[in-house]
């Protein structure tokens, strides 16, 4: 560097991993989450359009999906966030113990709901290929488990992580907030979701 | 915390003695491994940068193969189906391969040396982005040069590219290049807007970023925004082809419109993503050649932020012939005809800046005067195809072939080779011939004139686009013989600019500032080292290096043996954290690796989604597992 | 303003067609001031930062200052630039409201529907038998406005004519629709202005406007029955064409021929053209069509049979008589 430094301000006593917007991560966590809800979005709108063009909506003779499966995991997932908020707290006062017992109830919500997400598939009472309304709410469906699955892999991998020495590091408890948060995402995208595939159908009979 | 014996930069740790100890910390290893591990910015940039390059070239002797085509009517020097499929790779890897990428290239190179950081937010992020780039390139021309590349145009509607008239491998190919290029462009926007909003040095508040840091942060907003409509009806198409979903199918309830609204969601934004970037350059070369500040800066980052904006009420006007309800016609061309306002502005502000200052004629600086004499034409005749009634009869000829390119060619291309004279120095240390950068200028922007300004002619005598020739008798040979003795100009114009790219390596030196300009990279040496800064600079004004001649207000503290990097906050960028900064790994090439088999494989059988998650997460584990429990690692639990 | 010329947006010769010309000259009018206002700018701005007056530049340590007379002239830029715009969308507006004007009351409908890659053209009547039917080809008459209804059988199309009017698609699983008015006799031709595949650029459709009295023979002959062949070789052309490959696909009304793929011959040899545009109707090349039509349109549906000479010869000699 050729131009003479003139020092001004000494960052080294900076906290060092913060929470929050003074993380990088979680800036590439939200950039995500607006990404996948834009999609989201559009799948939402693709799904009106083609609603748009219909005198019924399932159109007929379809029947709309069954409720059952659809609404036993609206309610879990709502109550994951118990245990999700837990651990999300646990992070922010950098408790590993409550973190390492937190997360596994976490996970445990995560399987009991890809089980029951199994069941949806079987109760959407069209196939993908018979029509767009059935390849539409396949879609929903289907990017919707994506999610699911990809938090839900996550979870687990963060959850061994934090049972190693590394769960000591602060960027741990960051990644652990920053899961979260993340999984809130999981959660709010689905409620959407859950009135496209199942109860608009209904309504527009 | 235990921080008190590591080594950091300040007072008692500088010059050579820092650096030498930096060099260490943020050196990546040798060799071929080392180099696809690589996580530095600039080297990562580069390599987007040649490698969009190389796609231009690609695509660009695929043009004049076209213009061959098209010299004469009736001629034979391309098949049917071989024009075909030149136009699509044509279209599909000048905006695919070439246009986004090398822009998020130079962004890449050159926003965290302008916003003052070490490096950019996410650097394993993007160097994934790069292979995937990479991949998706090489698999769509692997796949033409087997005999079948896309032949659908770049656009490929449906239902000519579904599954019951697109018979063979060709529409899959070009849906799957289209995820490639949009996973990496996704992840490449998130890392440079996070950059943009946390990394910039204290000091440089949202008032005081250059204005091409503004352009990278609202194409990359743009970019998050747009991308995953075309991302969403790329996997729509995917699925009704491969297993037999029924979306664009009318006869089942679905419709080839909506192929088109989702399209356009993307394409219109699309088109901003690529010249709002060149605007940047533009400004800062506008900047440092006028020898001032930019007139009426908030002005600028206000058009910028509202172009951003309106691109995405547009879409529409790509439709104008679908069969749009009539009594909206007024509005969508009032829209369309809105956004040239801001554009306008941003023109009249470059100009009141040449004027007001006393501007140094260099080659980066003839390109911007060539921009403008040639891209207000291209925002002009914008405006004409914006009144449907105009557009009805223009849009699909030849008059939007000339539109476009004079937007894009005018608009992009000439700001971007401008831009690469420009900082050509800092990335290398050598100065470009001048003697060489303006014969080739020249020969570009006359032989661009020659070469587009008939196409509006031949628009207008009725030529369509997308034809592969065309009967005598109706006046287009004229204007058609131009086109062709032009475009051969562009490109020899161009291979002298490559030539001039590679014999430079060996010009004259240039320093760290040769073109005593006022921004941030341009306080670093040349090419910059690994590190970017020594110590992280403090701003105080939009032009730092015109305002403090001789030295630079930097803070200091950070850490020397370990990549670390200093992080402000949002809008005044004040000191706020410090966080550790990614070190060399493999794995995001592995990563990449893998998904690109995925893709690739999925083009065949979507069992291939199934399978492929495995390796790729794993991959995608063993780049986030962290390696070793670091020394100095400021653990909060003893 | 008018240009001569079959294929061109300066025709003029329809309401539509010639809106445009107006609405054309006035954005280019517009748009020619706007752009040398810049490139004027542009120049003064150059040539004055040459001149002796002190700039504020960095030199001079002045960088940050900006003349107020710039902030007057950035408001009336702006201004100037809205009033034009607006001005532009405003006569867009009264372009379209006239181009509509022709939707009010047509007289005459027909129906064109796309196909990779050729258009079937079909007349509609109230009375079903006396419904025209033909291919690659409409007449109209002169002043007279006229609907046409649009549809696709494959992929998207685009119905062009610009002598007449701007472009309306052709979408599968839609009816959209067009408005003509013509007021000049004559022949145009129109193209497919959506690319649809390898022979997008073959699909061409003549155009033929007319006075009403013309026009009422042409529709009189297009509702007879084909005629009858005469010459021994004509009959036999007739009869490989009525029960050989022909058959499967082109219809010939008054014959056994009845097949609906390919367009309608009845009246073929009436037409302009051959291959929806790609060869002039003549019989060198009528022989060169029937003979190889995959060598003078090469991708399109209709295949090379490989006739033998004697089926050629009389084959054409037979389509020669489908006036």
């Amino acid at each position: 560097m050729t131009l003479v430094p003139t020092f001004t301000e000494d960052v080294s006593t900076l906290e060092s991993d913060g929470f929050g917007t003074r993380s990088l991560t979680w800036w590439g966590v939200i950039g995500f989450m607006v990404i996948e809800a834009v999609g989201f979005a559009l799948l939402f709108a693709a799904y009106f359009f083609l609603m748009s063009h219909e005198q019924s909506w399932a159109p007929q003779p379809w029947h709309p999906p069954d409720l059952l499966a659809g609404t036993l995991f609206t309610i879990v997932i709502v109550l994951s966030e118990i245990p999700n908020t837990f651990a999300k707290k646990a992070a922010l006062r950098l408790d590993l113990e409550a973190e390492r017992r937190l997360l596994p109830w976490v996970i445990g919500f995560g399987v009991v709901l890809l089980v029951i997400r199994g069941f949806e598939f079987n109760s959407l009472n069209i196939f993908w290929y018979d029509n767009a309304y059935g390849s539409v709410l396949w879609a929903i469906l289907l990017m919707h488990t994506v999610h699911l699955a990809t938090d839900f892999g996550d979870t687990f991998v963060l959850w061994r992580l934090i049972e190693t020495p590394h769960g000591q590091q602060k960027r741990r408890f960051v990644d652990t907030e920053e899961n979260a948060l993340y999984w809130r995402f999981v959660w709010g995208s689905w409620l959407p979701c859950y009135v496209l595939i199942y109860w608009l159908p209904r309504f527009f009979q | 915390m235990s921080t008190g014996t590591l080594l950091r930069d300040g007072p008692d740790l500088t010059g050579p003695k820092l650096e030498s100890a930096l060099n260490f910390t943020w050196s990546r290893p040798r060799g071929l491994i080392g180099w696809l591990s690589s996580v530095d910015h600039k080297e990562i940039g580069a390599r987007y940068i040649v490698t969009a390059l190389i796609f231009l070239a690609l695509a660009g002797a695929m043009a004049l193969h076209m213009r061959l085509q098209l010299m004469l009517p009736g001629n034979r020097v391309m098949s049917a189906e071989l024009y075909n499929t030149s136009f699509t790779m044509h279209g599909t890897t000048m905006m695919f391969l070439f246009a986004v990428p090398v822009m998020q290239g130079v962004q890449i190179y050159l926003t965290p040396l302008m916003v003052g950081t070490r490096n950019m937010a996410f650097p394993r992020l993007t160097a994934f982005s790069y292979y995937v780039y990479l991949g998706g390139g090489l698999f769509l021309w692997t796949c033409h040069f087997l005999g079948f590349g896309p032949d659908d145009g770049w656009f490929n509607y449906v239902p000519l590219s579904g599954p019951q008239y697109g018979i063979g491998k060709h529409s899959d190919v070009w849906a799957q290049t289209v995820t490639f290029t949009e996973v990496a462009a996704l992840a490449v926007a998130v890392a440079l807007t996070t950059t943009v909003l946390k990394q910039r040095a204290p000091g440089m508040t949202l008032a005081r970023m250059p204005l091409f840091v503004w352009a990278t942060l609202v194409t990359s907003l743009m970019v998050i925004f747009s991308m995953p409509a075309v991302e969403l009806d790329s996997m729509l198409l995917l699925s009704d082809r491969l297993v037999g979903t029924q979306f664009f199918n009318p006869a089942e309830h679905g419709d080839p419109l909506l192929w088109q609204h989702l399209f356009w969601f993307f394409g219109h934004p699309e088109v901003y993503i690529i010249f709002l970037p060149a605007t940047g350059f533009i400004s800062e070369i506008v900047t440092t050649f006028s020898r001032r500040s930019m007139f009426a800066y908030p002005i600028v980052v206000l058009a910028l932020v509202a172009t951003g904006i309106l691109a995405f009420g547009l879409w529409v006007h790509h439709m104008f012939a679908t069969g749009l309800p009539r009594v909206g016609y007024s509005f969508y061309t009032a829209a369309s005809i809105a956004v040239s306002i801001p554009t306008g502005l941003q023109i009249f502000c470059w100009i009141a800046t040449i004027w007001q200052g006393r501007p140094r004629f260099e080659v980066p600086f003839l390109y911007i005067i060539a921009f403008l004499f040639t891209f207000v034409i291209g925002g002009l005749s914008g405006v004409i195809i914006a009144a449907v009634p105009l557009d009805l009869q223009l849009h699909d000829t030849y008059f939007i072939v000339a539109h476009f390119h004079y937007v894009l060619i005018g608009g992009a291309v000439f700001p971007l080779l401008g831009a690469i004279t420009y900082w050509y120095p800092k990335l290398t240390g050598r100065m470009m011939s001048p003697v060489l950068g303006k014969i080739s200028f020249w020969m570009i922007f006359l032989g661009f004139q020659l070469a587009f300004f008939p196409m509006h002619i031949s628009g207008i005598l009725g030529m369509p686009r997308r034809v592969y020739t065309y009967p005598a008798g109706m006046g287009l040979e004229l204007p058609n013989m131009l086109s062709t003795i032009g475009a051969f100009a562009v490109g020899m114009a161009v291979l002298l600019f490559v030539l001039n790219l590679i014999i430079s390596f060996g010009g004259e030196e240039a320093g760290d500032n040769p073109w005593d300009a006022a921004s941030l990279e341009w306080a670093t040496s040349s090419p910059p080292p690994g590190y970017n800064f020594a110590h992280v600079p403090a701003v105080e004004s939009r032009t730092p290096l015109w305002d403090n001649r001789d030295h630079l207000p930097v803070v200091y503290g950070l850490k020397v043996e370990e990549r670390e990097l200093l992080l402000t906050t949002l809008v005044s960028a004040a000191s706020e954290t410090r966080e550790p900064s990614a070190t060399p790994s493999i794995w995001p090439f592995i990563s990449a690796l893998a998904l690109g088999v995925v893709f690739v494989c999925s083009v065949f059988s979507p069992w291939a989604i199934l399978f492929g998650v495995v390796p790729l997460a794993i991959a995608l584990i063993a780049w986030f597992w962290p390696k070793k429990p670091e020394p100095s690692e400021e653990a909060v639990i003893a | 303003m008018s240009f001569s010329g079959f294929q061109t947006m300066l025709g003029g010769d329809a309401l539509e067609s010639s809106n445009f010309l107006t609405l054309f000259t006035v954005f280019m009018v517009v748009c020619t001031v706007m752009y040398l206002l810049v490139v004027g700018a542009l120049l003064i701005g150059l040539w004055r930062s040459r001149s002796d007056r002190e700039p504020l530049t960095v030199e001079s340590g002045r960088h940050h200052e900006t003349a107020p007379a710039f902030r007057t002239a950035l408001i009336g830029w702006t201004a100037l630039t809205f009033i034009g715009l607006t001005a532009l969308t405003i006569a867009s507006f009264f372009t379209d409201r006239s181009n509509a004007s022709v939707a009010e009351n047509p007289r005459l409908t027909l129906k064109i529907t796309g196909k990779q890659w050729w258009w079937d053209v079909e007349y509609t009547t109230q009375d079903a038998s006396r419904t025209i039917r033909t291919a690659n080809e409409i007449h109209l008459p002169v002043g007279v406005p006229v609907e046409v209804s649009l549809q696709a059988s494959d992929v998207i199309h685009s119905l062009w004519i610009p002598n007449l009017a701007g472009k309306q698609d052709l979408i599968p699983g839609r009816v959209t629709d067009i408005q003509l008015l013509p007021r000049k006799i004559g022949t145009y031709r129109g193209q497919c202005a959506e690319f649809c595949g390898i022979q997008h650029t073959h699909m061409a459709l003549d155009v033929t406007v007319e006075s009403k009295a013309d026009f009422e023979k042409w529709v009189a002959a297009q509702q007879r029955v084909a005629f009858a062949p005469t010459t021994p070789l004509q009959l036999a052309g007739y009869r490989y064409f009525t029960t050989r490959e022909c058959s499967a696909c082109h219809n010939v009304t008054g014959t056994p021929a009845s097949g609906t793929v390919g367009p309608d011959l009845t009246h073929f040899a009436s037409r302009r053209s051959i291959g929806a545009g790609t060869l002039p109707m003549n019989t060198g090349n009528l022989y060169g069509w029937v003979a190889d039509p995959q060598s003078q349109k090469p991708g399109n549906h209709m295949p090379t049979i490989g006739l033998e000479p004697n089926d050629l010869h009389a084959v054409v000699a037979y389509l020669e008589t489908l006036k």
